[in-house]
């Protein structure tokens, strides 16, 4: 009985393909962006846990030295003690044009299973001459076709796609690291020491930290943007598929009545159809995923780059199909239709037998729904401001942002029909009175695609709003670390006097980067010394800063803390900060320094080497030159002295570098908003097509009151503008308050940092364009329809008006 | 006896809006009979029908069909005796749009699980619907997709078929022949048949006739 | 003692690929390029003690049979392995060494054992000659310059650690006798074909120490047996594997002595007697016999655990029984290690060591 009622429903979409089209696309788009970013982030999780594992996985010590190098003695003295101690060297490759990250292992000390030389590993031509480079399949090829001089390459598929594996030694002498190493791991649960590290190799930087979880803590923010968008998206989808789900059920509802008249009982059609919508859900879901996966890979490369780029995290970009998103993918496109099914099967169930048989435009204006609307988003908003009150944390972030989306959504009905019936009342002529009053009446039927749009929109500037800020802080930080155009680190004292000499004859200024370990406020953190200079007055900006900060800075008084540390005192500018054992500085300004957890002060150099004396650490220097000298004078240095590897770092290829990974990270972030925006698009596009058939009965009188089907076709589409423009002026306040909720709320939750907001009002305006090109488009297809309707069509209305 | 109606009442609205529509009405209708209900508009033959009908419940009085009070029953219940003991002919056809002219005329029956495709063959030629059993209901005239409605209605072979105003919609040339072939088709499926019409002329056809005012029998 | 050219080579058969299914003869027949041993060649110390490169295998093996005060019966293992990829020399990271060290304690009732592995040329592992010192990680045998007199040589008194998960030891060795030279004045032959070693012994060390157990810390007290030995060439290839024996004799005599189990079926035995005073004699093929009477299931396999041992040119008819019979090394290269006590026509302690005992199916 239920399969004739299911097939009788069935039928509507045989009548109505446009319609089932609709309801399909709506949800596989919907689907296809949420899949497409959850396979990005498990794609990239994926990535850091075997990269982790190629490190040894697990809970492992790493040890860093600050010159960025370390002598292979420290490691031989850690395996003498006893440590699992193995060391790593990490660079990069330049093949042609890409650039790979070269690790080099020591297969026989790396603790962990994963090491090269297991399973189907290349065995002992991995350690003996000339070696063996491993790389993924892709990279892998492009390597044996390179004109380098490389080992043997052979593919694997446990490699990252930027990425090559190989024998320390191998990797040692491919970039010329002599007798230094980059990292040493210590798994600390293998073998317990004897004798502890800060005895054994006190110069050595200890991050005790879980494998992958600093990388993760790093990039945990762009993934959380990532989902934020993904769930954006799907909004935007799902606000499609209510809107054709509850026309589908308004236009059959005169044959629900029937089939109940004619004997189904109501469990019969209910379940009719939750089965039908399941059938879409698992269509439309299939299609979704496959989308999806295209998206993913085609984001994937960009992501990847962007990954490794900002945060040193290594992604493959190559994308596995991976059952978690194919779950999860299904399990949304189900509960999404489900839920925009929800309100059909309650009306379904409450069918009642003998009301008018008319049919009726589903949802019909009433000024009571309205009211209702805007009390619902009064609700929604209260939320939102109590929410940051009450709870944090990140899901109460997303709390917040979904408060103030739907809201938002609730509230544009309302605030659209306030606005057409204040254009009506300021409007003089009758064709103007009668395109507001008739487009406040066809709001109903357009709100739902509206909503989408606003979302859509909203979700660009948000977005948009938090990526440009962060590139634009960033930007700056990369100006505060690197306004020097040279970076020289040296491997002593005496090395780094002579070099000093050296430099101050050739540039235009050496600005001594001196450090101490110390304790500021009682939390160990480092502090370092600068020369009063005015490239730090320039270029360092600062967050919070009394009036002449840099003054009391070079007379020795005061004092610079990061953002995280001051975040956490809470503390006012004037505040005395106790810096080691001396007297205490005042805080006159604070610095952004993100990435970093630990205390760091900035102080004038002379109070740094006053206060310390030999605890300073004296070797490494920005020098300030000509640009265009800045490669002369680094060959000049590395002819001259013995520097570590990287002993010389050049500011602009690091800066461009840096650059070019923004780029691609917009290229990904403007790329799902082209997308989200066109899923809206689309929704407007099936809203108006299906009402410019039933709209047919109301445009026929006007038109035999004289105005030419051109002209009702261009007044729809002016329609579609202003009901876009207007949507754009809802959005654009939404979109600012998710962007901030983004940068001051669940940034500030996750990672203890806040991002300052800036505007890009040029940004709004191009994205108000393209708003009015999308309704252009969606509407211009049922206006050409309309304009070339033969008036047949038109007197017909009058004949079979019922 | 296959219908009997013993002091039907039924009021719409609440409170001081009540209004009652149906006051005591006691009827009787045997195996195979035709009955026609005539009345002005309000005078609640439509609200009697959909009670025989079993699509509403009567506030108090009795129905029974076929020897079983029906009156009483539930929802489910109702819509069981309903797919299987009675046919419905509305005066605005209430075809099922999406479906062809023979998938209209078989729904019942499937719902029923009563489906006999000699008998629904018959009807759709005796019906003269043969030729446009592939078409869809918004491409028939209104004299056709009322046959359809007749054809759909008598597929279970009801022993009841209920008709309101079935000519309503229709020209009178066009009445007449969907009005004879019901009555030659109830017989053939010795079918009671009930109809609500406000026509004289087409009640006349009917073997019996009952007038109702102001919700009384008259 | 032929384990100890087999362990030394499956270095090179563990990082060609885990899977020892291949067994024995994943040893390879390589050693071009590589130095070959010549008969009748002089012995240079303190320098031979050290490594030498040029040949393909070389090892350090230590066995000791010791007692704690209450007469708890103990034995310790303390083994270093060098193994060269390639003849060329090369430095740092280029090295082509691998080492790998085996320790283990054997106690009545456990067999605590680990293992290490480290590549050479940069410190983490390798056998220096002056001072002597052998070593992997912080495992260490080293010279105990403070115990040696003028012109005594250099292993007359080592130092000896080593430390694996569940247990430690720290002993020191003192030798009561001189070095002795297996086969003719150190060069050994292995094989009918004419493979050969350069091989030398210290087997008089008096060891005292401790033993760093789960349950605590035992003193103990014993005797120990060096084995040192380099070479280039490697097995026939139609051994199953081998039984070989070391004896500290109560007479203040030692033995060693094995026997190779062939394809064919036969035996082909070998050894050396060496007198109180450290006179060594060769003892010849089919002079020593070696009867399994008794087997363990030691890990899924039939292990020999006690053995009836014959050499009738001495009127030596002893048996030898595993303290613990279930003293493996399950290590990348597994086999039997341990403490045996001797009883018969003469006594004393020693050490067995058997391989080539399969599972049940393989």
């Amino acid at each position: 009985m239920s399969l004739t009622v299911l097939l009788t429903l069935l039928s509507h979409w045989r009548r109505k393909p446009g319609q089932l089209a609709t309801l399909l696309i709506g949800l596989s788009l919907a689907t296809a962006l949420w899949t497409s970013v959850q396979a990005i982030n498990a794609e990239a999780r994926a990535s850091y846990d075997r990269a982790s594992a190629t490190l040894g996985g697990g809970a492992l010590i790493v040890l860093t030295d600050e010159t960025g190098a370390i002598p292979i003695e420290n490691w031989t003295r850690l395996r003498r003690d006893g440590w699992a101690a193995s060391p790593v060297i990490d660079g990069s490759l330049e093949v042609g044009e890409q650039v790979f990250t070269l690790r080099g292992v020591e297969p026989l000390s790396a603790a962990g299973p994963q090491t090269p030389l297991g399973g189907d590993g290349p065995g002992a031509a991995f350690l003996t001459a000339p070696g063996v480079l491993l790389a993924a399949p892709e990279t892998a090829e492009f390597l044996s076709n390179s004109s380098l001089d490389l080992p043997p390459v052979q593919a694997s598929a446990n490699v990252s796609r930027t990425e090559i594996i190989t024998d320390i030694g191998v990797a040692a002498r491919l970039l010329d690291r002599g007798d230094f190493i980059d990292i040493i791991t210590i798994d600390p649960e293998a073998r317990p020491g004897l004798t502890p590290l800060s005895e054994l190799v006190p110069e050595l930087l200890q991050s005790s930290g879980t494998g992958n979880g600093e990388v993760e803590q790093l990039t945990g923010s762009f993934h959380l943007n990532l989902t934020a968008f993904g769930f954006l998206s799907f909004a935007v989808g799902l606000f499609i598929v209510y809107a054709a789900v509850g026309l589908s059920f308004e236009q059959r509802r005169a044959s629900l009545r029937t089939v109940r008249a004619l004997g189904a009982p109501v469990s019969s059609v209910i379940i009719a159809l939750l089965a039908e919508v399941i059938a879409l859900a698992l269509i439309a879901g299939a299609a979704g995923i496959v989308l999806g996966y295209g998206v993913a890979s085609a984001l994937l490369p960009d992501v990847a780059a962007t990954l490794r780029g900002l945060y040193g995290a290594p992604v493959s970009g190559e994308l596995a199909i991976r059952p978690e998103w194919w779950v999860s993918g299904f399990a949304i496109a189900t509960l999404g239709a489900l839920g925009a099914t929800a309100q059909s099967v309650f009306k379904a169930a409450r069918l009642p037998l003998l009301a008018s048989a008319q049919p009726r435009a589903w949802a019909m204006a009433s000024s009571r729904r309205y009211v209702l609307q805007a009390g619902a988003a009064a609700l929604l908003f209260l939320a939102a401001a109590i929410i940051p009150n009450v709870s944090s944390g990140i899901v109460a972030g997303f709390a917040l942002m979904a408060a103030i989306l739907f809201g938002s959504a609730l509230l544009l009905p309302p605030a659209l029909a306030l606005a057409l019936k204040l254009g009506q009342i300021a409007t003089r002529g009758p064709v103007a009175e009668w395109f507001m009053a008739d487009t406040r009446q066809q709001l109903p039927g357009l709100s739902m695609a509206l909503m989408a749009l606003m979302l859509a929109l909203a979700a660009n500037i948000g977005v948009g709003t938090m990526v440009s800020s962060f590139r634009l802080t960033f930007e700056g930080w990369l100006d505060q670390r690197l306004a020097s155009e040279l970076y020289v680190t040296t491997r002593d004292e005496a090395q780094s006097l002579d070099v000093r000499a050296f430099l101050e004859a050739r540039s235009d200024a050496v600005l001594p980067i001196w450090s101490a370990d110390t304790e500021i406020e009682s939390q160990p953190g480092e502090v370092f010394g600068i020369v009063d200079h005015a490239t730090y007055r320039d270029h360092w900006p600062l967050l919070v800063a009394q009036a002449e900060a840099w003054d009391a800075v070079a007379s020795g008084e005061g004092l610079l803390l990061n953002e995280q540390t001051w975040r956490r005192l809470d503390i006012p500018m004037g505040t005395p900060i106790s810096v080691g054992a001396g007297d205490s500085l005042n805080l006159v300004g604070v610095y952004t320094d993100y990435g970093n957890p630990s205390a760091q002060a900035i102080i004038g150099l002379d109070a740094l080497t006053r206060r310390f004396g030999d605890g300073v650490s004296r070797l490494r220097y920005g020098v300030r030159v000509d640009p265009a000298e800045a490669a002369a004078l680094t060959e000049a240095l590395q002819q001259n002295f013995d520097l570590p590897a990287n002993g010389v770092v050049d500011q602009a290829s690091v800066k461009a570098f840096s650059l070019s990974v923004f780029e691609r990270t917009f290229a990904v972030t403007a790329a799902l908003n082209v997308l989200t925006l066109s899923v809206a698009a689309f929704a407007m596009f099936a809203s108006l097509t299906t009402l410019a058939s039933m709209r047919l009965p109301q445009l026929a009188p006007i038109w035999a009151l004289g105005l030419t089907r051109s002209r009702l076709a261009r007044l729809e589409l002016v329609r579609a503008i202003v009901l876009s423009l207007l949507t754009w002026l809802v959005a654009l306040p939404t979109g600012l308050i998710l962007a901030w909720a983004l940068l001051a709320v669940v940034n500030v939750e996750a990672f203890g940092w806040q991002l300052p907001m800036h505007l890009f009002p040029g940004d709004w305006l191009r994205l108000a364009v393209m708003a009015a090109l999308a309704a252009v488009v969606a509407a211009a297809l049922p206006a050409r329809a309309l304009a070339t309707r033969s008036p047949r069509a038109f007197l017909q209305t009058f004949a079979q008006e019922r | 006896m296959l219908v009997k109606i013993d002091h039907l009442e039924k009021s719409y609205g609440s409170g001081e809006d009540r209004q009652p529509v149906l006051r005591g009405i006691s009827l009787e209708i045997d195996r195979g009979e035709s009955l026609a209900i005539t009345g002005e508009s309000g005078s609640g033959k439509s609200t009697l029908l959909h009670m025989i009908g079993l699509l509403d419940a009567p506030d108090a009085g009795t129905i029974q069909i076929d020897g079983e009070r029906v009156s009483d029953l539930d929802d489910k219940g109702r819509a069981a005796r309903r797919r299987s003991q009675i046919g419905l002919v509305f005066q605005q056809f209430n075809l099922v749009p999406s479906l062809t002219v023979r998938q209209n005329i078989a729904l019942q029956a499937r719902l029923a699980k009563r489906l006999d495709p000699n008998w629904i063959d018959m009807l759709t030629e005796r019906l003269g619907l043969t030729a446009f059993s592939d078409r869809f209901p918004e491409q028939l005239s209104g004299g056709q997709q009322q046959r359809v409605a007749v054809a759909r209605a008598l597929a279970t072979r009801p022993a009841l078929l209920l008709a309101d105003e079935p000519t309503g919609n229709l020209d009178e040339e066009t009445s007449a022949q969907v009005l004879a072939l019901m009555l030659e088709l109830c017989a053939d499926a010795e079918t009671a048949l009930i109809m609500v019409t406000h026509s004289i002329a087409a009640a006349e056809l009917l073997s019996r006739r009952v007038h109702l005012t102001g919700g009384r029998l008259s | 003692m032929l384990t100890r050219i087999i362990l030394a080579g499956l270095l090179l058969v563990t990082v060609a690929a885990p899977s020892l299914a291949q067994g024995f003869a994943g040893l390879g027949t390589r050693s071009e390029g590589f130095a070959v041993p010549v008969e009748g060649t002089e012995f240079t110390f303190p320098a031979d003690h050290g490594a030498h490169p040029e040949y393909r295998i070389e090892w350090w093996y230590l066995t000791a049979v010791l007692q704690a005060e209450d007469g708890t019966p103990y034995g310790a293992q303390w083994t270093l392995f060098r193994s060269a990829l390639e003849p060329e020399a090369g430095e740092g990271w280029s090295a082509p060494q691998l080492w790998m060290g085996h320790a283990a304690v054997t106690t009545p009732s456990d067999h605590f054992h680990a293992e290490r592995l480290a590549r050479g040329g940069v410190g983490v592992a390798g056998a220096n000659a002056q001072p002597f010192e052998a070593f992997i990680d912080e495992w260490s045998m080293a010279s105990a310059t403070d115990r040696l007199s003028a012109g005594e040589d250099a292993l007359s008194a080592l130092d000896l650690t080593a430390r694996g998960p569940d247990f430690a030891y720290q002993l020191s060795l003192d030798a009561t006798g001189p070095l002795v030279f297996h086969g003719n004045d150190g060069f050994s032959v292995k094989s009918a074909e004419g493979q050969a070693s350069y091989y030398y012994s210290q087997p008089f060390y008096e060891v005292g120490g401790t033993l760093d157990l789960p349950e605590g810390a035992v003193a103990v007290t014993g005797q120990a047996w060096l084995d040192r030995e380099y070479s280039s060439q490697p097995l026939s290839e139609n051994q199953l594997g081998w039984d070989w024996v070391s004896f500290h004799l109560d007479t203040g005599e030692k033995m060693m002595g094995f026997q190779l189990r062939q394809t064919d079926g036969s035996v082909y035995t070998s050894g050396s007697w060496i007198s109180a005073d450290g006179e060594l004699t060769a003892i010849a093929d089919g002079e020593l016999t070696m009867t399994a009477l008794e087997t363990a299931l030691v890990r899924g396999r039939d292990v020999p655990v006690r053995w009836r041992v014959e050499l009738p040119t001495r009127d030596l008819d002893v048996e030898i029984e595993a303290i613990n019979a279930q003293s493996w090394m399950p290590t990348l290269f597994s086999y039997w290690e341990g403490p045996v006590t001797i009883s018969g026509s003469h006594s004393g302690r020693g050490y067995l060591e058997m391989t080539g005992y399969e599972p049940e199916g393989e």
